[in-house]
Order: C-alpha cells, then sequence, then structure tokens
C-alpha cells in the first residue's frame, strides 16, 4: 500500500504548479504518534500565492500534515515526524532554524475560533509585541489596523477596540484569529478547518476573505466540505488513511478524479 | 430506646419503599393504563415519607420529652406508619410519584446547605453577644485602637493592635515566601514538566500539606529559630529566640502546598486552545505563559492567594510554639511578635470563668477575625469580579 518515496502521487503535475512558484516541498515524510503511524510516506508540493486544499474523511492525516508545516506537532510529546519539508528550499527541521521564527513566518488558524480572553486591539498586537515588529505606539496602532481591515472586521469592531474579544460572535472570533495570524506578517496560513464552528453565512464571509488574500499569502485549507474545496482552492489534495491518494487541480479533482478512491469520496459513497 | 427508634426508622423506610412498589407494581399488573411513574418512584416516595414522619417525631420528642423516654420509639412508629398510611392511598396509575420525589429532593438538597448556612449565622451572632458584653466593661475604642496588650496584668489593658500586627507582619512573611514558591512550582507542574514528573511532585508536595501543624510548629521552634538566631547573630543582629521570621517561613512553607495545588489545578484549566494560538504566532512556553496563560487564569489565582491568607491568618499551633506569647508592637521581623489566634488559645487554656473580661476579650478577638477574613475574602471576590469583567 504504501507508495513508492520521492515520487509525486499524480502526473501529470497540476497547472497550478506549473504557473506558481513553488512554496512548500514535501519529500516522505512520515508521522506517527507514539504506535500509530498517521501519515506514511507523503510527499507533496505546495504553490505559492493560491489557495490549496486538504480533503479526506476524519482521521486521515490531513491536519496532522498540516500541524507537520509549522512543526506544531512539537508540542505533543508523543509525536514523531520524519523526512523532510522545505519552504523556500529550507528545511524546517534544520538544526539552524528556529521553530519560534517559522511560525512567526507560518501563520494558523485553528479549527474553533480562540481569541485570547484579551481585547480586540491586544488580540492583534501580541503577535507584534513578541516579535518586536512595530517600533512606536503609533506603528503598532496602524498595524492593528491594517490586519482588522484586511480581515474584513475592521468595520465592524472599529469603535469597540477596547472590548474583549471574545464577545464577538463565532464568524467575526475567527475572522479576529485570521487578524490576529495576519499581523505578524506570515508567509503561509494555514487553516484546519476554521468554518466547522460557524454558520453558512459566517462561513461564506470567511470564505470570501481568503479568496480576498490569497494574492499576498501561500494558504493551505484543511476542510471536511467539498464545496468549499471547491469554491476557494485552486489545488485539491485528498488524503485516506494516513495516504495521499490524489492531487490536481481543483476543477478537475471534482469533475474528473483519477483515483476510484477520490471518486467514491467525492461523490459521498464514504467518508 | 435510641437503638429501637433508630431501628423504627429504618424498618419504615425500607417497608415503605416495598410497600409503595409492591403497590404500584400491583396496580400495574391489574389496571389497562400504564402507570405515570415507574413503582421505584411510589416506593421511594412512600420510604421517605416513612422516613421523614417518624425522624422528625423522634427529635420532637427527644427534645421535649428526653431519650430515655418510651414515648419517643412510640411516636416514630406512629407518625411513620400514619404517614405511609396516608400516602398509601392515593397511589393510582395517574398519580405522579415522580414529580413529587423530585421536589423531596430538591428540598432535602436545599436543607443540607440551609445547615451550613444556619450554623455560620449562629456561631456569628453567638460571637458577637459576648462580644457586646465584653464592650460593655472595656471601650471598643480602648480595643480596636489600644497599643497595650496585657489581660492578666493588673490592672489589665486590652489594646488589639499588636496582636494585629503581629497577625499581619506573620502573614506577610508566610505569603512572600509562599505565593512565588507556590504559583512557581504550579507552573513547572502544569506547563514544563511531563507527565511522570508531575504524578511524583503533586503527592510530594501535598503530603507537606498533610503534616500536622503541630509539627510544623515544633520544627519552627526547634530547628529554624534557632538557625535564624545564629546567622543572625553571625550577622551581628540581635535576634529574639523565638521571632516573626521562623514562624513566617514555616507557615509560608505550609501554604506553599495549598497555593501550588489550587493554581495548577486552575493553571491547567485554561483552554489548550489559548496555548495553541499563542504558540501558532510564534511565541515562546513561557511567554505564552507570561501572556496568554497566567492572565487567564489570574481570577482563580487570586481566589488561591486569598484563601492561602486566611489559611495563615487563622493558623495557631506554629505560631505558639515558634513566635511566643509576647505582645510587642513592632514590624520587626526578628522580634518575638504573638498573634489574635495564639492569644485567644492562650485565654481559653484551662478553667475559666465566663463574667471576667479577661476570658470575654477572646470572643472580640474572634469577632475582629472573623470581620479580618471576612474583609479579605471580599476584596478577593472584587479583584476577581472586576478582571472577569475586562475580559468576559
Amino acid at each position: 500500500m504504501d507508495a513508492t518515496p520521492q515520487k509525486l502521487p499524480s502526473n501529470p503535475i497540476p497547472r497550478i504548479l506549473a504557473e506558481k512558484e513553488t512554496k512548500i516541498v514535501a519529500r516522505d515524510v512520515n508521522v506517527y504518534y507514539g504506535d500509530k503511524h498517521a501519515i506514511k510516506h507523503l510527499s507533496i508540493d505546495i504553490p505559492d500565492r493560491a489557495v490549496s486544499a486538504f480533503i479526506g474523511p476524519s482521521g486521515c492525516g490531513k491536519s496532522t500534515f498540516l500541524r507537520c508545516i509549522n512543526r506544531m506537532n512539537d508540542t505533543i510529546p508523543s509525536a514523531r515526524v520524519t523526512g523532510q519539508i522545505l519552504v523556500d528550499g529550507k528545511d524546517i527541521h534544520d538544526r539552524d532554524l528556529d521553530v519560534v521564527q517559522l511560525r512567526a513566518r507560518v501563520g494558523m488558524v485553528f479549527q474553533k475560533p480562540n481569541p485570547f480572553p484579551k481585547s480586540i486591539f491586544e488580540n492583534i498586537a501580541y503577535g507584534p509585541r513578541i516579535h518586536g515588529i512595530a517600533k512606536s505606539k503609533a506603528d503598532l496602532e496602524e498595524i492593528v489596523v491594517n490586519s482588522l481591515k484586511k480581515a474584513g472586521l475592521f468595520e465592524e469592531v472599529k469603535d469597540r477596540l477596547s472590548h474583549s474579544g471574545t464577545s464577538l460572535s463565532g464568524g467575526q472570533q475567527q475572522r479576529l484569529c485570521i487578524a490576529r495570524a495576519i499581523a505578524v506578517n506570515p508567509e503561509i496560513i494555514l487553516m484546519d478547518e476554521p468554518c466547522s464552528a460557524l454558520d453558512p453565512i459566517a462561513s461564506a464571509r470567511i470564505e470570501e476573505l481568503i479568496d480576498e488574500i490569497r494574492q499576498n499569502y501561500c494558504i493551505i485549507i484543511v476542510t471536511h466540505s467539498m464545496q468549499q474545496a471547491a469554491r476557494v482552492s485552486q489545488l485539491t489534495a485528498f488524503f485516506h488513511l494516513g495516504d495521499l491518494v490524489e492531487i490536481g487541480d481543483t476543477e478537475d479533482m471534482f469533475t474528473a478524479p483519477k483515483n476510484k478512491r477520490t471518486q467514491d469520496y467525492i461523490t459521498g459513497r464514504f467518508g | 430506646m435510641t437503638a429501637w427508634t433508630l431501628l423504627i426508622i429504618a424498618g419504615l423506610t425500607v417497608s415503605g419503599f416495598l410497600v409503595g412498589r409492591m403497590r404500584a407494581q400491583g396496580l400495574r399488573n391489574a389496571a389497562a393504563g400504564a402507570l405515570h411513574s415507574m413503582p421505584s418512584y411510589h416506593g421511594l416516595l412512600l420510604a421517605s415519607m416513612g422516613f421523614g414522619a417518624s425522624a422528625i417525631a423522634t427529635l420532637a420528642v427527644s427534645l421535649s420529652a428526653g431519650s430515655q423516654s418510651i414515648v419517643m420509639p412510640a411516636a416514630a412508629a406512629i407518625l411513620g406508619t400514619a404517614a405511609i398510611a396516608g400516602v398509601y392511598p392515593l397511589i393510582t396509575p395517574k398519580f405522579r410519584a415522580r414529580n413529587i420525589f423530585e421536589q423531596i429532593v430538591k428540598m432535602v438538597l436545599l436543607a443540607s446547605s440551609g445547615i451550613a448556612i444556619v450554623t455560620t449565622i449562629g456561631i456569628v451572632f453567638s460571637v458577637l453577644l459576648e462580644t457586646l458584653v465584653f464592650f460593655g466593661e472595656i471601650s471598643p475604642i480602648e480595643f480596636l485602637f489600644g497599643t497595650h496588650w496585657a489581660p492578666t496584668a493588673t490592672p489589665a489593658s486590652f489594646g488589639i493592635l499588636p496582636l494585629l500586627a503581629g497577625t499581619l507582619l506573620i502573614t506577610f512573611i508566610a505569603i512572600v515566601v509562599a505565593g512565588p514558591l507556590g504559583l512557581f512550582s504550579a507552573i513547572y507542574m502544569a506547563e514544563y514538566a511531563d507527565r511522570k514528573t508531575r504524578g511524583m511532585l503533586k503527592p510530594l508536595l501535598e503530603i507537606l500539606a498533610g503534616v500536622p501543624t503541630v509539627v510544623l510548629g515544633f520544627f519552627a521552634a526547634l530547628t529554624v529559630a534557632p538557625l535564624i538566631r545564629r546567622s543572625g547573630e553571625a550577622l551581628g543582629l540581635s535576634v529574639a529566640s523565638e521571632s516573626a521570621l521562623a514562624a513566617g517561613l514555616v507557615m509560608g512553607m505550609m501554604i506553599v502546598p495549598l497555593i501550588s495545588s489550587l493554581a495548577d489545578d486552575i493553571i491547567n484549566s485554561v483552554p489548550q486552545s489559548l496555548r495553541d494560538g499563542s504558540y501558532a504566532l510564534g511565541a515562546t512556553k513561557s511567554e505564552t505563559i507570561k501572556r496568554v496563560v497566567l492572565p487567564a487564569a489570574l481570577p482563580g489565582i487570586v481566589s488561591a492567594f486569598m484563601l492561602a491568607i486566611s489559611r495563615a491568618v487563622g493558623e495557631t499551633m506554629i505560631v505558639v510554639m515558634a513566635a511566643g506569647l509576647a505582645a510587642n508592637l513592632s514590624i520587626n521581623p526578628l522580634a518575638a511578635v504573638t498573634t489574635i489566634t495564639v492569644q485567644i488559645a492562650t485565654l481559653l487554656v484551662g478553667d475559666q470563668e465566663f463574667d471576667s473580661a479577661k476570658t470575654l476579650s477572646a470572643f472580640a478577638l474572634g469577632f475582629v477575625l472573623f470581620c479580618f477574613t471576612l474583609v479579605l475574602n471580599y476584596i478577593a471576590l472584587r479583584t476577581v469580579q472586576k478582571y472577569r469583567e475586562q475580559y468576559d
């Protein structure tokens, strides 16, 4: 069952990868949680300035791989990662690379909105403060306002920046978390099912937002909604039982999947 | 007679249950319609009726006629049986035993919390009344603002300030020792230690909490106090053989496990998603703890500290042994001081006559102590609420 390492699982190469520069390269990545082999010999290329969607049934390893890219799996004691993951050609497991700096470059938005129990302003200012990005108070205010504007939240909250971030609605909280991630100028934004706790209208708003900012970032979104993957992404990767089964341009994946398992999944026959 | 009465109450409870359930089961078998409540609810209802009525009868008789009287078991039996017999005919298929039993449960729970509250109020009032008697002899102004405490001297003087100063001094030393130690060990256990280390460390700390304070007291008096005196003398300071510092240090060790255990639980209850959010922004562990975890846990940590302070203020044994009985008005940690609790203990040890100002002053001291901890708790509550308003 294990795919031969070093080889991308699909041929021909997706068009989006030919069009855009490649931001992330993973080769023969394995992840173990204790004895569980959660990701098996995964190799994938992710394009810059585009949205890539990871789809697949629960427990297929898509979130696990996402958490490899900013090394969030380091915080889980039983997790072990082997193989190479390159961001801009540099191995993120390299000894010289500081994980804290990596995470400043690779932002993450979680499944459940997790604003800090601080004011809206402080939520955004948190990242710039710890990384010393803002040179002055005015600078910091500008970063906060710009991040909120980019996340499409500024108009709704401009009069209550000192209110608690937890007082916002679920959809607003999630956009606050996106603004918080944007505030540290990341190159990559990882989104782990960002809409699964939101109602359809709030989800649509997030999808619009992703579409607006995709020209500036390398975005990877894990989603359970195939419609969402079809709407927001240009590249789709289908995971199943720790394998990367198929990868392709989104329009092809949903109209003409090559693999039988992909076909069964997107037509709703399992998963 | 008591044994008989208890037996009757138990018998009525059990038979009430059996009789009620049997009747309901009989109805279910005989009647065409379904029962509103399951048979066991009918049983429980009759059981609680039997128990309640016989227990009330027992209490009433034992208070009025004494527990030796034959009337007690008799009254219990008669009233209990009457209660069961009174409710028994009500059991019909439509009888809502389940809903009524729910009400009984509610009453029992209400009564349980009521007993604690009534007891507290009772204690406060009895202390307050004796305090008022004391204030009939000694003016409150002299008591609260007097700087000399000598209840056994002639003429006696009752100035609480030296005691208050001693209490505050020792509590302050204890919290200065225990606050950082407790909080830091809690942070280590909750955030840095792996599961195995934590599993070992926490029980060990809790053993420290289990050491009786009288043991800590002689440890303070026989080990810590001489140590402090010797090291003080080596530095050319004059140190009393019993010092506030010795008592405060050991009392600090006493409340370390209290603070660390509570703070550990509170820090652990901060959602992991907040930590993940902070790590994902590139924060280090200590930045995350300082800027996200501790602020989120602050209300709980403040109340843990306040609880520890209340504990320290009320502690007696360590202070009796290590800090002495000399009522000095001093903020020198190397001098011997005494505390409110120590004076209460010494005033009430041995034979007492309840009409002397000396004995009554213990009640006044107790009342002051009570007000002191009340104010502390109120401040803690306000702090926590104020903080919450900001963020929720």
